[in-house]
């Protein structure tokens, strides 16, 4: 008998035995299954991987096809960057909240803007009633953005944009408040989250319609890849897409898709694929089921690399890696006994690093309930230095490799998502498949079954729907004053009547000439932006030339 | 309350109005007959019909024509019918989404209805709900309905214009207009026209039309849409390879066509040219006298529908359910056949016979 | 032909997180209601036309962002003006258990927070509607 023989009958001696036992002793469940429903099998032995090429398929960490990570030493080199979502209010605030966080270690900054600054409008438009400062901060013109990074010198940090439909405009705006620091653009880092077909799927702040919003980003691409080549482009994100109810398979399979769409269109722009390839990013979300989100990550590089190889002849190994930044599962967080969701966060944060992250954010535990205060913003960064000085994991690249249980579910995402990629490719791609609305259908459809399995207690979320408790209500939770918009539309009245008008209204036509023709619209925007026109502003001129989008809901 | 409520509605009162429609949706009879308060308004406003496959845009489109004929001082209300869950009778209604512009202009009422067991149909209340709105005073009512099944050939009986919405890209072209329903097509669109593939539906849907107007004329009165598609399909082939029409496509004048026009619903392009051919088509039926005639037509198949509704009311009312039973027990048993126990049955209630 | 509980679903203020809202939409169509739903980016104005316009029973208002106490009240405030007080109005999203009292006093009906069945709403509608 060969060993694979031996190893074939010695699993079916112990099939045998395992019926016999949970005929007497019943499993805890008819059916295992992962967090996203894929089926667990009772066993995983080196018969389910025995069919692969170990280098062909997993491979050397820094090699390709990258399912062991991208850097070669991974985190004995350097630790992922420990990067926290965070903007309040104004920007004075904020600017206070950045320096605290850098003084506590902090590696990066991230800034959260409010939603009308998301939307395009400045803080003066009546939709922007109520919403000013809320979930981060106002930004209105380049003067809040030079107090926003005042007296952080933007040649030291990098720093990571929560922004899409008005990606441009606080580029153009970061890229000029640099300037005035004696900051030339080729020395800035960081990235831009520009991602607006996820916006369209999953998280609701777009502008204007598909066709313009992909000629803003591929403008950026050309832009930065000239001017600021050390900038990441976009944040491709599927952060959104989970959060919006998509399984582990979902979250990889749109996210690539949507970033198949971006490839595709840059080259349609005329660029190359190795010129702007590099610099593209990646956004996943990490939940609960450890072993199914590494699985997912691992999945996720091996299938770009693919991609980019054989179906873009990328060239430059630099564009062939999938580098990502994690955040852990909002939507996994409970208003119930949020003490537990520190615990949740960890394990999730722990999946983040076993897969292989670039930079992590982890939620603090009261954000089901508010936005984060202070000290829970402060556990939350703990829980990645503790996993990164105490854990030991991440002393070795890969850990998880060879896991029979992990390859197996790493091969099955990855046929799962596969055939998700044929079947948006066969309704004519990502922007296709989002105006007929499959995409968030998909989505729906995933998000409104787990929730029919946690109402029918056959998912169990501890403390919500088994192991609950009677509690007060909690205290300390952060507010925003509300007399922040008041002091936000005050400021810009100011600003309006100050600056040089006149400078304003040429910027702003000579915006829309590009607009309405082919040119590349990142330098009339800079022009604004140094002009002090408002984001509401420069965002009206697009709006009124490229129309605004609106969706189409199914259900 | 009835009265006062009906008495509200002329006053153009939009909760009364929204609650009327209610009432008629619920099928509640003593709205049905307070109806006649509206019987001097009857006729007064244009009943424009647009239908279309999922996905052609139709909501947009609508959208777009509420601000065009907003900016001719028409008052305008829209019934958007969706189907309803077959499973629960629920619904979940969506089509509002994309008209929100309009939502807080006075002179813009809309309403959705959800199909309410009519499968694939309009619902049962949409003529009726058609005759609260003009009686409210909006000069154009416009009933958005998804093309399928039966709404289109439903629409008809209702509008005095419909719209046939169709667009590029949406599979195998020529059926996304099926032989059957071209006929109740009075203006026909092809929105999304920026796309690739525009021109080539235009001349799908002319063909169609043209082959048509063909065999109306008496050339193949026995021929079906079988026929009619192959027709088209021939016709297609001839203008694609440049060859002459044949003898039989030159006779046809092309201003006997319905119109097809280009529409991009997202940027509004084409959306002043089509209201404005919408309205000029209802002012010359007008003048022409077609529109009477179609308006009488409408009448006479809603009539029917409606003798058909309450001939089944006064089934259930007069015990016709528990008839039912006994009558289907013996057609079950082969003691009765089931043409004779369905004679039976009607001549209950012919003779307002007791069971 | 029965009677059937209409109910908007809306999204007020700027947030684009509309996985509750539809979950919500689906349950409700699931319970054999008819739901308009009316998408993201809704003022209070539009809000109170469209439950004027499709004679809502109800009107559940779904917001993630904090922008609450600012625009469930103003929808409250706007339905009395137009004498419409008979639609209930209750609310969910992310919503600090402080602010419920201030809400409920201004004619909020409930407030439901994360994790919440989707069939404790449906009980609630059928069992708190202001209208027969």
């Amino acid at each position: 008998m060969s060993d694979s023989e031996k190893l074939k009958a010695a699993v079916e001696a112990w099939s045998a035995k395992a019926d016999k036992a949970a005929a007497r002793y019943p499993e805890r469940k008819k059916a295992f299954v992962t967090g996203s429903n894929a089926p667990v099998n009772r066993l995983y032995s080196p018969l389910d991987t025995e069919n692969k090429d170990y280098l062909e398929s997993v491979g050397l960490p820094g090699e390709y096809p990258y399912t062991r990570g991208v850097q070669t030493t991974m985190y004995r080199g350097r630790l992922w960057t420990m990067r926290q979502y965070a903007g309040f209010a104004t920007a004075e605030e904020s600017n206070a909240r950045y320096k605290y966080l850098l003084a506590q270690g902090q590696t990066g900054l991230s800034v959260a803007f409010d939603l009308p600054t998301q939307i395009g409008y400045d803080s003066d438009h009546a939709l922007a009633a109520g919403e000013v400062g809320k979930v981060g901060v106002a930004i209105d013109s380049l003067e809040d953005m030079e107090t926003l990074f005042a007296g952080i010198p933007l040649d030291k940090v990098s720093t990571s944009m929560t922004i899409n439909a008005p990606a441009s405009v606080l580029l153009a705006m970061y890229i000029a408040v640099a300037e005035k620091q004696g900051v030339s653009a080729d020395k800035l880092e960081g990235t831009i989250q520009n991602d607006i077909l996820k916006e369209y799927i999953a998280r609701g702040t777009y502008i204007y319609p598909p066709g313009p919003s992909m000629r803003l980003i591929t403008d950026i691409f050309a832009y930065c890849s000239a001017k600021v080549p050390n900038w990441n482009t976009i944040s491709i994100s599927g952060y959104h897409i989970r959060e919006a109810g998509a399984t582990a398979v979902q979250e990889v399979a749109f996210t690539l898709a949507d970033g198949i769409a971006y490839v595709e269109a840059a080259i349609k722009a005329g660029l190359s694929v190795d010129d702007f390839a590099p610099r593209l990013s990646f956004f996943f979300n990490a939940h609960n089921d450890l072993f199914e989100e590494v699985a997912k990550f691992r999945a996720a590089r091996r299938v770009w690399a693919h991609i980019m190889k054989e179906r873009f002849g990328a060239k430059n190994p630099k564009s062939l890696m999938l580098r990502f930044h994690t955040q852990t599962g909002g939507s996994t967080l409970t208003a119930q006994q949020p003490e537990n969701n520190v615990v949740r966060v960890a394990v999730q944060a722990l999946a983040a690093v076993l897969g292989g992250t670039q930079s992590l954010h982890t939620n603090s535990r009261d954000e089901a309930l508010a936005l984060p205060s202070e000290d829970s913003v402060r556990i939350a960064l703990r829980t990645q230095q503790i996993l990164a000085y105490e854990s030991g994991v991440a002393e070795t690249p890969d850990p998880l490799a060879g896991s029979y249980y992990v390859e197996s579910l790493t091969d099955s995402i990855e046929t799962g998502v596969l055939a998700y990629i044929r079947r948006i490719d066969d309704l004519g791609g990502a922007v296709k498949a989002i105006e007929k609305g499959y995409i968030q259908q998909e989505i729906q459809d995933s998000a409104y079954a787990w929730q029919m399995d946690v109402e029918k207690n056959e998912r169990i979320v501890v403390g919500l729907n088994k192991f609950q408790v009677k509690e007060a209500s909690p205290k300390g939770l952060l507010r925003v004053d509300p007399v922040v918009g008041e002091r936000q539309v005050a400021k810009l009245a100011a600003l309006k009547a100050k600056r040089d008008n006149l400078a304003v209204k040429d910027a702003l036509a000579a915006l829309k000439k590009a607009a309405e023709g082919e040119d590349n619209l990142m330098p009339p925007i800079l022009s604004a932006v140094k002009a002090y026109a408002s984001l509401g502003e420069i965002c009206d001129v697009l709006r009124n030339v490229f129309g605004e989008y609106r969706p189409s809901v199914m259900f | 309350m009835y009265e006062d409520l009906a008495r509200r509605c002329l006053d153009g009162e939009v909760r009364a109005v929204a609650r009327f429609v209610s009432l008629l949706e619920d099928g509640d009879r003593r709205a049905y007959n307070a109806m006649s308060a509206f019987a001097s308004t009857m006729g007064k406003a244009q009943i424009l019909g647009i239908t279309g496959p999922p996905g052609s845009g139709k909501s947009t489109l609508t959208d777009k024509l509420i601000g065009y004929f907003r900016g001719q001082e028409k008052k305008v209300a829209v019934i958007a019918v969706d189907p309803s869950s077959p499973f629960s009778g629920g619904a979940i209604l969506g089509d509002r989404l994309r008209m929100q512009g309009h939502a807080v202009d006075p002179g813009v009422y809309i309403r959705s209805l959800a199909s309410r067991g009519q499968l694939g149909g309009l619902s049962k209340a949409t003529a009726f709900a058609v005759r609260v709105l003009e009686a409210a005073g909006y000069d154009i009512v416009i009933i958005e309905t998804v093309g399928v099944g039966q709404s289109e050939i439903d629409i008809v009986k209702v509008a005095d214009t419909v719209v046939l919405v169709s667009v590029p890209g949406l599979g195998d072209d020529i059926q996304v207009i099926k032989a059957g329903i071209m006929e109740i097509g009075d203006i026909f669109v092809v929105n999304k026209a920026d796309r690739d593939g525009a021109d080539r539906v235009v001349r799908e849907i002319r063909a169609m039309l043209e082959t048509q107007a063909a065999l109306k004329r008496g050339k193949s009165p026995s021929a079906g849409p079988d026929t009619l598609a192959l027709r088209s399909a021939e016709l297609l082939h001839h203008g694609q390879t440049g060859a002459a029409p044949s003898s039989q496509i030159e006779q046809i004048e092309a201003e006997e066509l319905p119109p097809v026009m280009k529409t991009v619903a997202e940027t509004g392009e084409g959306v002043p040219e089509l209201g404005a051919r919408i309205l000029s088509r209802f002012e010359g039926d007008r003048l022409s006298g077609a529109l009477e005639s179609r308006r009488l037509s409408s009448i006479k198949a809603q009539l029917k529908d409606i003798a058909a509704w309450q001939l089944l009311d006064l089934f259930a009312d007069s015990g016709g359910d528990g008839r039912l039973d006994s009558l289907a027990e013996a057609v079950h048993s082969r003691s009765m056949d089931i043409y004779g126990a369905a004679k039976k049955l009607t001549a209950t209630l012919v003779k307002g016979e007791q069971a | 032909m029965e009677r059937k509980i209409r109910v908007i679903v809306a999204k007020p203020g700027l947030d684009g997180h509309d996985r509750g809202a539809k979950v919500i939409a689906r349950a409700l169509r699931d319970a054999g209601m008819e739901v308009i739903y009316t998408g993201l980016r809704q003022t209070p104005e539009q809000i109170v036309q469209a439950a004027l316009q499709e004679d809502a029973d109800v009107v559940a208002l779904s917001i993630l962002s904090g922008a609450h106490n600012h625009l469930f009240p103003r929808v409250v405030e706007l339905l009395k003006e137009k004498g419409a007080e008979d639609i209930l109005v209750f609310g969910g999203g992310v919503i600090p258990e402080d602010d419920i009292p201030f809400l409920k006093s201004k004619g909020i009906a409930e407030v439901f927070g994360p994790g919440t069945p989707t069939q404790t709403t449906v009980d609630f509608i059928k069992t708190h509607l202001k209208r027969s």
